[in-house]
């Protein structure tokens, strides 16, 4: 289970309920989450977004550009994150309703690539949580490190969600 | 895809734009797979409504990738050194985005020479949808160090 392991966390959260912010998640990580890069749905990710360059969607075009295989686009770490049953667990944690989220701000820094047939693990620590007038606007900032099955660094990447009420 | 130099190109310069076709709900369900967001107000109208929208809305990640395609169709991805967005409104179904970028800054550190752009995604009636930043590798300038293109 994605969860954070210190029971007394899980424990905060279910006593808060929604509605208040547990703050004391702030800092926290979450256990390693390790993803398989997936070939066949780097192409649909591709297909999906009308993407023509074949980089991302041809094997050989790739190698002959020096990667291992197909590359995974620029956004694509977003994508291994949420390849877990629940990727609200960690919002629903410090108190957010995942009914109400909104995705407000996304960046990423870039090092390695991630490419087709590599497995990445992801390290979600929750970086911010805070409240805008009054309550009526409620945010979370998580940062999340990507790395390979090298141990390179591929990416370093950063989500505001704000659940409003 | 044409070799961008640190010396072609202005501060203030635009980035050639890119128009995606319109959004349909056909886009939507192809993105929720491929991207692992399955959230029922991309894809499913009367769960959209039911929450208060008044229809499904696109996925901000979907904007972002159509953003990265306006930089890697520009410079290759690996010059890619950072990319963030902020997503100001909502876009529906039906919309047709367009992505633009500006040079707003050139910096040469340690040999690495690169730009700045400011990046803005509007839809068909102009109205802006995301803006954001990156920061992007490009080749050194052509004329440097006493060479020049003829001798090089």
């Amino acid at each position: 289970m994605y969860w954070p392991v210190d029971p007394d966390t899980l424990r905060a959260a279910k006593i808060n309920g929604i509605g208040m912010l547990d703050k004391t998640l702030i800092g926290k990580s979450f256990p390693p989450l390790t993803v398989d890069v997936d070939k066949w749905q780097l192409k649909f990710f591709a297909k999906a977004v009308g993407e023509e360059n074949p980089i991302y969607f041809d094997e050989q075009t790739a190698v002959a550009e020096g990667y291992r295989s197909i590359l995974a686009p620029p956004t694509y770490g977003v994508t291994l994150g949420c390849a877990v049953p629940d990727p609200f667990a960690r919002a629903k944690a410090v108190g957010l309703d995942a009914t109400k989220i909104l995705h407000t701000a996304q960046s990423f820094e870039y090092f390695e690539p991630i490419c087709g047939g590599d497995q990445i693990t992801l390290v979600a620590t929750i970086t911010d949580v805070f409240e805008k007038r009054r309550g009526a606007f409620k945010f979370m900032v998580e940062e999340t490190v990507a790395t390979n099955q090298l141990g390179q660094l591929t990416t370093r990447f950063r989500q505001t969600v704000v659940e409003r009420t | 895809m044409k070799e961008v130099f640190f010396d072609q190109i202005a501060t203030g310069e635009q980035l050639p734009s890119l128009t995606k076709p319109p959004i349909t709900r056909t886009t939507l369900a192809y993105f929720c797979g491929a991207s692992n967001d399955h959230n029922p107000v991309h894809i499913d109208s009367d769960f959209a409504r039911a929450a208060g929208a008044d229809d499904v809305f696109v996925h901000g990640m979907l904007d972002m990738a159509y953003m990265g395609q306006l930089l890697t169709g520009w410079v290759p991805q690996s010059a890619i050194l950072s990319f963030g967005v902020k997503f100001g409104a909502i876009v529906y179904v039906g919309d047709t985005i367009t992505c633009h970028g500006e040079v707003v800054d050139k910096t040469e550190q340690g040999g690495v020479y690169s730009f700045k752009l400011k990046l803005r995604a509007v839809d068909q009636n102009g109205e802006s949808k995301l803006t954001g930043e990156a920061q992007v590798r490009v080749s050194p300038p052509r004329v440097s160090a006493g060479r020049t293109l003829n001798n090089q």
